[in-house]
């Protein structure tokens, strides 16, 4: 860990004014990742603008959507009752991840920023594009079982890790934004990038930009919504692979939308917009779901390590949509 | 006063190993022994819960400076450039030491070669620029504060030039090396032509099993503060070997063994790893450099990369059997990675030496050099990975039989043992799996596989045999204390890593000599005690169970010597007497008693020392020793994702006297879930490519967590042994014996599919 200074902010402008010009600077929430990575000598911010103190409100809004201040914590989020009515997807996927302690400090925006558990990233003695642009990729012949299946790169193959991301990429949520250049805001699903020949960008965050809050639109057939997670144990591990859904069946055992997103398989939270197409009006069977999953998972390529994670995202779609068609009847 | 035993001299009365028993076994039963295997509570609890245990890491010292180790990262070769400017610039650093400016030092030698060496690598330390592993120390920083010492070590620069590195298993097996002998032992048991019985044999199983790399997890981390005055080096170790600690320091630096004194008396977790390893040395090498105490602590990606963890194995075993379930043949034989500079062969062969009744047998073990830490001990080396070989194969055997598991067993109990012909000392293996299987409901287990199901998740149960040898290390003294008030102290420099060792000795104790718990005080932990043995291969409790029963001979020699004829006890000698109710009374006559108190007050003291060395160990040559389990594992696989999740678990064990239900279950159910981590998540992830440890950190190298672990159930037959000092055989590391193999069963029975490679992760299972 190197020398910084600490900065506490009380609202964003002066968290942004804080950081204003400071391309060293790094806006701190919780610290779980951040510090982590400070530690390994990953990250090597000059100043820390802990933005904790900022709005972290979790509020209904009037189109029975939900406004979500970024320093809202998982723990309040995950047990927000709006959220585990209206949302059970996104408690679900919060409760699955990290450990309670490490849920009550991290933050909603620090949850959506924090970066890929490759080994590799984290090891500054490895190959890593993403951590040294040029320096090459351990992952790809290496240890590479939480890696990408699908949108990686031969420059990267790193996961995002979040949980709570995949609800929300499945949620349709917006992102909040202020910064240098004025507010903001953007789905979430265009927040994160795929790695292509620059994995070190992450986001399409601009320098300073800051995230403020996280909208979730109306989404009534989020009512019957969940995640699953399969991990390598029972607890305290990330996705293998995660599956958030929410469906909804007409009386013709049709279906009328679905929403569906992985994790654990890419760069960023995948929504799966091939699989929802896919059963878009076609009869919610078990038939049906393995097609969409197969369609969803066409594109997808293993690696040493993971390539049983294509059938496992497979399986586990058509387990979860099997699950939230039984509860229907 | 103070008195001195001969161990030599063999005076009617005293124990004789593997000739008489030890006296308190006559006291079991009617009788009873008071406290020993009640359920008391760790005495050291309170201090604990209240932060007042002070651990290696916590020692307070004026000028107490930092350090941090900066790490290789190439697995062989030379360093070219070491940068240490900017470390040395850096805010609050003292100094930096490399191997430019470390003092010089002797290499430590291998533990066992001689009676003061603990090295677990033979490889000097820090004192040329060769690499030889991937994660060596390349400098220590000390600073003034951790976070100092941190970030200097981050800005050490090293350049290398590399030599070609061993980090591929399967290029190192290719050019298998024999070893001499295995912790003593033949590395190769031959009975018969095994390999030809095999082929003629009705039925055959013949398998290859393979075993992981693990690392050394204890929640405390490794730590010590070290202080140097002159020439007298004083260490606070987290230590489960202190004494050999001190005399490998002592030998490494050029001092008088007297000169170095090592105590912990507090260890958060040893299982093998808190020994001697580079850490140590660096701190007390850095403490003189500097001319102040050191503290270090290593970081957890530091533990990864200079503490050594259980190697890997790929292991076959073959088994011929008659139809009627008698085998012809067994064969146990593979190879594991291990260094050219260290002896830690993993011997897996071992609990097949001892275990079923065959034929011919074929066991042979050799190792694979790597270029990589040293490898060293981890709770039940060799037994926990060689078990898991061993117990499915039993399971594959006992299916193409078409006999119930545990059935087979019953058919190859041997009744001696079966590679050294020694007879057991005490052996009720089908006891404890007869017991086991009542509570456990191994009747509602389906002979064959996939016929329970709860929704997605198969349902299914295995069994497997755990096993740990007996042993009591020579060379152990216990010092016996008793004061005018009657107080006694037992002291014996031996280690208590949460286990319960200070509780269960103040048992014995207070059962030994027939005092209440509250007036005995056990001293440990410290090598200005009398000389304790290590803290391993289960072997302590009895270890010091053998150096007590010598001082209390004494001790009851020296009080009849000053009882005098004025006493009730005049003329008795210790072969007419026995300890009881706070004093010494013969044996078959109760008016004739005189208390401990008494005695001294007749005699005008108000202390009596009596220190003892403990008898060799006879017993061990005289007779087959060995601790024996059964556990009972319950799976739930599910069949979309292929997670195993255990339902449930029961361990029965036969490990002789049980000291203390309560720190023995504990024990039992540890290892268990150690096993349980062995079965389904532990894996270290080596590079092949650099030998480097890529999931150096404790999110990404899967120890069982909370959800992971069912309720487990533990019994135990608590047959005294009659070899054993207090009939008890050792508890620490059996637990973790058979496990593997009990869970890759159970897999098997729900799923039908066998796993012979672990862990048991869900992608074998899909
Ligand atoms: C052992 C362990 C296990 C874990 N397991 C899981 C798991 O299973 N599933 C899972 O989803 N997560 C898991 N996590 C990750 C955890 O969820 C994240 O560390 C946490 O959500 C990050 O939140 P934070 O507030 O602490 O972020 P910080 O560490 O403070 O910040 C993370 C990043 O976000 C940036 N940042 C923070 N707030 C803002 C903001 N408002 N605007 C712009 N940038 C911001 C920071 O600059 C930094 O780059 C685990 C973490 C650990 C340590």
């Amino acid at each position: 860990m190197n020398l910084f200074t600490y900065e506490r902010a009380s609202d964003a402008s002066g968290a942004i004014d804080l950081a204003r010009g400071n391309a060293a600077a790094r806006y701190l929430g919780g610290g779980t990742n951040l510090v982590d990575l400070m530690r390994e000598t990953v990250e090597r911010p000059d100043m820390l603008v802990d933005v904790t103190g900022l709005p972290g409100g979790i509020e209904p809004r009037a189109d029975g959507g939900l406004l979500i201040g970024a320093a809202a914590t998982n723990t309040a989020l995950a047990a927000d009752p709006h959220v585990r009515t209206h949302y059970p997807l996104l408690a679900r996927s919060i409760l699955a991840g990290a450990s309670a302690q490490i849920r009550n400090m991290a933050t909603v925006g620090g949850n959506i920023l924090q970066r890929t558990r490759c080994r590799y990233f984290y090891d500054t003695a490895a190959a890593c594009n993403k951590r040294q642009p040029g320096s090459g990729c351990d992952a790809r012949d290496g240890f590479n079982r939480y890696h990408a299946i699908l949108g990686a790169s031969p420059s990267c193959v790193a996961t995002h890790p979040s949980d709570m991301c995949v609800a929300l990429a499945a949620l349709d949520a917006m992102v909040q934004l202020d910064g240098p250049g004025g507010a903001r805001r953007l789905p979430l699903l265009d927040l994160h990038r795929l790695p292509g020949d620059r994995p070190d960008v992450e986001t399409e965050l601009k320098p300073g930009e800051l995230i403020t809050a996280v909208e979730i639109p109306p989404l009534p057939i989020a009512r019957r919504s969940t995640y699953r997670k399969v991990r390598d144990r029972a607890s305290y591990a990330f996705a293998l692979v995660s599956v958030a859904a929410a469906l909804d069946v007409d009386d013709g055992g049709m279906v009328r939308e679905v929403r569906l997103a992985l994790g654990g398989v890419a760069h960023k939270p995948w929504r799966a917009s091939a699989a929802e197409a896919a059963l878009k009006g076609r009869p919610a069977t078990a038939e049906s779901f393995r097609a969409a999953a197969e369609a969803e998972l066409a594109a997808a390529a293993g690696l040493r390590d993971n390539a049983f994670k294509i059938e496992l995202a497979k399986r586990t779609i058509v387990a979860v949509l099997t699950d939230l068609k039984g509860e229907d009847a | 006063m103070s008195a001195h035993s001969d161990p030599a001299s063999a005076r009617p009365g005293r124990w004789q190993p593997a000739v008489t028993q030890d006296p308190i076994l006559r006291k079991h039963g009617a009788q009873g022994n008071g406290p020993l295997g009640q359920p008391v509570s760790r005495i050291e609890g309170p201090l604990k819960v209240q932060g007042k245990a002070r651990f290696a890491a916590e020692f307070p010292y004026e000028g107490l400076c930092y350090a941090a180790l900066a790490f290789s990262t190439i697995a062989r070769g030379r360093i070219t450039t070491l940068d240490t400017a900017a470390a040395e610039a850096a805010p609050g650093v003292v100094l930096v030491m490399t191997h430019r400016n470390a003092p010089r030092m002797k290499a430590p030698s291998l533990m066992m070669s001689s009676p003061t060496a603990a090295g677990a690598s033979e490889l000097p330390v820090m004192q040329d620029d060769q690499i030889h592993w991937n994660g060596q120390p390349i400098a220590v920083v000390l600073a003034e504060t951790q976070e100092q010492a941190d970030h200097a070590a981050s800005l050490v620069r090293a350049e290398y030039a590399a030599l070609p590195a061993v980090t591929s298993f399967d290029d190192a097996k290719k050019t298998p090396r024999q070893l001499d002998n295995i912790l003593g032992q033949p590395p190769v048991v031959e009975i018969g032509d095994a390999e030809a019985a095999l082929k003629a044999a009705e039925v055959r199983v013949d398998q290859i099993y393979r075993t992981p790399r693990h690392n050394h997890n204890a929640i405390e981390l490794h730590a010590a503060t070290v202080a140097w005055t002159g020439d007298e080096l004083r260490v606070h170790d987290a230590s489960q070997l202190l004494d050999l600690t001190a005399g490998q320091l002592a030998d490494i630096f050029g001092l008088e063994a007297d000169k170095v004194r090592v105590s912990s008396p507090y260890v958060g977790g040893g299982f093998g790893g808190k020994c001697l390893w580079d850490h140590q040395i660096l701190a007390c090498a850095a403490a003189r450099l500097a001319g102040r105490p050191v503290r270090i602590m290593l970081s957890r990606e530091g533990v990864f990369r200079i503490v050594g963890g259980r190697t890997l194995t790929e292991q076959r075993v073959a088994l011929g059997a008659s139809a009627d379930g008698r085998l012809d043949a067994l064969i146990h034989t593979g190879i594991v990675a291990m260094t050219t500079h260290n002896s830690c062969p993993e011997q897996f062969t071992f609990p097949t030496r001892h275990l079923y009744a065959a034929k011919t047998v074929r066991l042979a073990q050799a190792v694979a050099d790597m270029d990589m830490v040293a490898n060293t001990f981890m709770r039940a080396p060799g037994e926990s990975v060689g078990t898991f070989a061993l117990e499915c194969a039993i399971d594959e055997l006992a299916e193409k039989l078409g006999l119930d598991p545990i059935e087979l067993r019953r058919r190859i109990e041997p009744d001696k043992d079966p590679t050294s012909g020694k007879p057991f000392s005490s052996r009720h293996l089908i006891e404890a799996y007869e017991k086991g299987a009542a509570r456990f409901g191994w009747d509602r287990r389906s002979p064959t596989p996939r016929q329970r199901r709860d929704g997605e998740w198969l349902i299914g149960m295995g069994c497997a045999t755990a096993t740990y040898p007996y042993h009591r290390f020579p060379g152990g003294a216990a010092r016996i204390r008793l004061t005018a008030g009657g107080h006694v102290t037992v002291s014996t420099a031996v280690h208590d890593m949460g286990m319960g060792t200070a509780t269960v000795q103040i048992q014995h104790v207070a059962a030994r000599l027939g005092v209440p718990l509250g007036r005995v005080t056990f001293e440990y932990g410290d090598t200005t005690l009398p000389r304790g043995v290590i803290a391993g291969g289960s072997t302590q409790t009895a270890s010091v169970g053998g150096a007590v029963i010598a001082a209390t001979e004494v001790f009851v020699e020296e009080l009849l010597k000053l009882a005098g004829n004025d006493s009730p006890l005049a003329g008795l000698s210790l072969a007419d007497v026995e300890t009881r109710d706070g004093g010494i009374g013969h044996r078959d006559d109760p008016a004739r008693f005189e208390s401990y108190e008494s005695i001294l007050r007749r005699s005008g003291r108000d202390e009596l020392s009596c220190e003892a060395d403990a008898p060799p160990p006879a017993e061990m040559e005289a007779f087959s020793m060995h601790s024996y389990g059964a556990q009972f594992c319950e799976v739930r696989v599910s069949e979309i994702t292929g997670e195993t999740r255990v339902s449930r678990f029961l361990g029965s064990f036969d490990a002789g006297r049980i000291l203390n239900a309560k720190t023995a279950t504990s024990q039992f159910k540890g290892g268990i879930i150690m096993g349980l981590g062995l079965a389904l998540t532990e894996e270290t992830n080596f590079d092949p490519r650099t030998g480097r440890i890529v999931n150096a950190s404790l999110a990404e190298y899967h120890v069982p967590v909370q959800m992971d672990v069912p309720s487990i159930d533990i019994l135990y037959t608590d047959i005294p042994d009659p070899q054993a000092p207090m009939g008890a055989r050792g508890i620490g590391e059996i637990g973790i014996t058979g496990v593997g193999a009990a869970v890759a069963n159970a897999v098997y029975n729900a799923t039908g599919k066998r796993i012979r490679d672990l862990p048991i992760t869900l992608d074998k299972l899909m």
